[in-house]
């Protein structure tokens, strides 16, 4: 990190690998984004935007989730189910009684949180233990909501769309639709708690070598709860997110977001083992995958017993071509 | 005496005898609750479902002892395209079987050959690549089936549930493959590369292991006995359905790792595949027996069977943790 005698090329060399690492998943958003105003040009406006990026903001909330349990070498198989249940409780208790409905919520924090400390304490593979929460929340959705409905609070429908709000209320337009407000705040709050506090750091380490973080005196425990009880935190507001913006809700909404969170953080550069993530590139690898996987594809006008299989062929081609520039970037 | 305890403490100390005690666990539970009404039928069911997941769980516990990041997320759509492919080739025809079954080989040999190409030509995190290919097959299978359901050969369809001597035939082949790929990962060159592979991917390749190629065999021989399965389970079950092979994919991982497979890899485990499976299988029977009771408490009893599910998965985890030797 010093900044004398190094050689300047070896230092520009190891900058210009990490910043193409970190440019790479804004690229393929960029390339899908561009597909899409190619084949509708109607979807270069604001208003465009605002509908293809709606959903987008749950998915990167989940994605944030899955992400912060991937910085301490774990993964998350219950994120989906989880999120069904935070926006259950969100469509039925927090609308009957709010303060109960709040508590609810809490809970369920607190539940990721002891979570977090039950796989440290009897070091347990964390796929098995939220494999095993996914059938536990998916049953208290179920219960929840036995059958799709409920109706999301008022206050939060407005506050999922508060450029409308603003624009009924206070006569004050938006240049910019709310979802792309809320996509960029997400990602550089949780950029600023991870990447750039001090304690961020440490948590990322407990990713990179635990042992060295608990010989610096810092508690590993205290690190694992504190990653769950993000991870809940985020995911409790994927619910509410995803809540406010359908309006209603059924115990089996977030089934999908468990394997597209994953593959949104890679996507987004983050890797499996390491600590190495990145909020911002979550954040656009979730808003590349959703694009992806719904504008882009109905879109393309494909027959709709291939419109699955092009999700995996976008998948391929774009990890494929970000391979490619990341390895014509390391030749000199 | 002595020496009895020191063996009993032994077996006690393996990582698979937990999924059998709560095998039979579940086991006796519902047999209890059922007043011993249907415990050999209970039994012969178990074998004959255990048997599809274990088949699946033996090529996702190679893949998976592979090391961190290897998993095979393409094994229920591989069933599916496999099941739907062959069940449509063979057309009710017996004398089809055969090439029915090549197929169904061909199109495991197909995907693996596809997700391994994935991961090493185009350098896609395992998880992603399968997760990908996943989308691909199943598109593959729908346009395969357009909807049509024919029926197996029945011969064919027969077979699973065919019993010897009282037993599933189905189940006896299983357990003689559980124990061939007990000895190829214990005992063979090819099985030690994949738990050294999984323990140091440097110090398995500076010591000579061939890496590549054997993490090539285990992603193959992943797919193939997914198709295998599927073939076998779309003929048992009457003609290929599209949403077949979606409870396999949480089944194979957690019999893997229930049955004490590291999930860290380097540390594969057979034995552990088959009592998981059991385990698995009883498990939702005992609590399809409760649900009358558990409906009467006014809950709906879908709800407090899922999470009475995980809630048994995790307490089995954890209980497995206090059994584990200390390192």
């Amino acid at each position: 990190m010093s900044e004398s005698s190094v050689s300047m090329g070896r230092i520009n060399g190891v900058d210009y690998r990490r910043l193409l690492r970190s440019v790479m998943p804004l690229v393929s958003l960029v390339v899908i984004l561009g597909a899409i105003f190619l084949i509708q040009p109607r979807t270069m406006s604001a208003f465009g935007l605002d509908l293809l990026l709606r959903l987008a903001v749950p998915l990167s909330l989940a994605t944030l989730a899955q992400m912060f349990i991937m910085t301490v070498n774990d993964l998350d198989l219950s994120i989906g189910a989880y999120v069904g249940v935070t926006a259950g409780i969100g469509a039925t208790i927090l609308v009957e009684q709010p303060l109960l409905g709040m508590l609810a919520l809490v809970g369920c924090v607190a539940a990721y949180g002891a979570l977090g400390a039950l796989i440290h304490l009897r070091n347990l593979p964390s796929i098995v233990v939220t494999l095993g929460m996914s059938f536990v929340w998916l049953g208290i959705a179920i219960i929840l909501l036995p059958t799709p409905g409920g109706e999301a609070p008022g206050w939060l429908r407005s506050f999922m769309r508060f450029d409308l709000w603003l624009r009924e209320d206070a006569g004050f337009e938006s240049p910019i639709p709310a979802p792309i407000i809320l996509l960029i705040v997400i990602a550089l709050v949780a950029h600023l708690g991870l990447m750039w506090s001090p304690y961020g750091a440490i948590l990322r380490g407990v990713g990179g070598n635990a042992r060295a973080v608990e010989r610096a005196g810092w508690s590993l425990l205290r690190a694992k709860i504190t990653m769950y009880s993000l991870a809940g935190f985020c995911g409790a507001l994927a619910g509410l997110a995803l809540l406010g913006l359908s309006g209603a809700t059924e115990a089996r909404i977030g089934e999908r977001y468990t394997l597209l969170s994953i593959a949104a953080v890679i996507l987004g550069g983050g890797e499996f083992v390491g600590g190495r993530v990145s909020p911002i590139g979550a954040v656009v690898g979730a808003t590349t995958i959703w694009l992806a996987a719904n504008s882009l594809l109905s879109l393309l006008k494909l027959p709709p017993e291939w419109q699955i299989g092009a999700i995996g062929v976008i998948l391929i081609a774009v990890l494929a071509l970000r391979w490619l520039v990341e390895r014509v970037g390391r030749t000199p | 005496m002595n020496g009895a305890t020191r063996t009993l403490r032994r077996i006690l100390a393996k990582p698979w005898i937990w999924a059998y005690v709560a095998a039979v666990g579940a086991w006796l539970a519902t047999v209890v609750f059922t007043s011993g009404q249907a415990a050999s039928g209970l039994a012969t069911a178990a074998f004959i479902f255990a048997s599809f997941s274990t088949m699946v769980a033996i090529g996702q516990m190679f893949v998976i002892t592979l090391g961190p990041g290897n998993i095979d997320l393409s094994i229920p759509t591989t069933m599916v395209l496999s099941g739907t492919v062959a069940i449509k080739t063979m057309d009710g025809d017996p004398a089809m079987i055969p090439i029915g079954l090549a197929l169904a080989i061909i199109v495991g040999l197909a995907v693996g050959v596809f997700n391994f190409s994935l991961i090493r030509l185009l350098n896609i995190p395992p998880i992603i690549a399968t997760l990908s290919s996943q989308f691909i097959i199943l598109s593959a299978a729908i346009v395969w089936n357009r909807g049509l359901r024919i029926k197996p050969p029945e011969i064919l369809g027969d077979f699973p549930s065919a019993l010897v001597l009282g037993f599933p035939l189905l189940a006896i082949l299983v357990i003689a493959l559980a124990a061939a790929m007990h000895v190829v990962l214990n005992r063979t060159i090819y099985g030690r590369g994949v738990t050294a592979i999984g323990q140091s991917e440097r110090a398995a390749r500076l010591s000579g292991v061939h890496v590549q190629r054997v993490r090539f065999t285990a992603y193959v021989v992943s797919a193939v006995l997914a198709a295998l399965a599927g073939f076998l389970l779309a003929s048992f079950s009457g003609g290929a359905a599209l949403n077949m092979g979606s409870p396999y994919l949480l089944t194979s991982i957690a019999v893997v790792v229930i049955g004490g497979t590291s999930v860290a890899g380097g540390d594969g485990n057979v034995p552990g595949l088959w009592g998981a499976a059991l385990f698995l299988f009883l498990l939702s029977a005992m609590l399809n027996t409760f649900s009358d009771t558990i409906a009467a408490l006014g809950l709906g009893s879908e709800g407090v069977k899922q999470i009475l599910t995980g809630a048994i998965v995790i307490l089995v985890i954890v209980l497995a943790s206090f059994r584990r030797a200390p390192d």
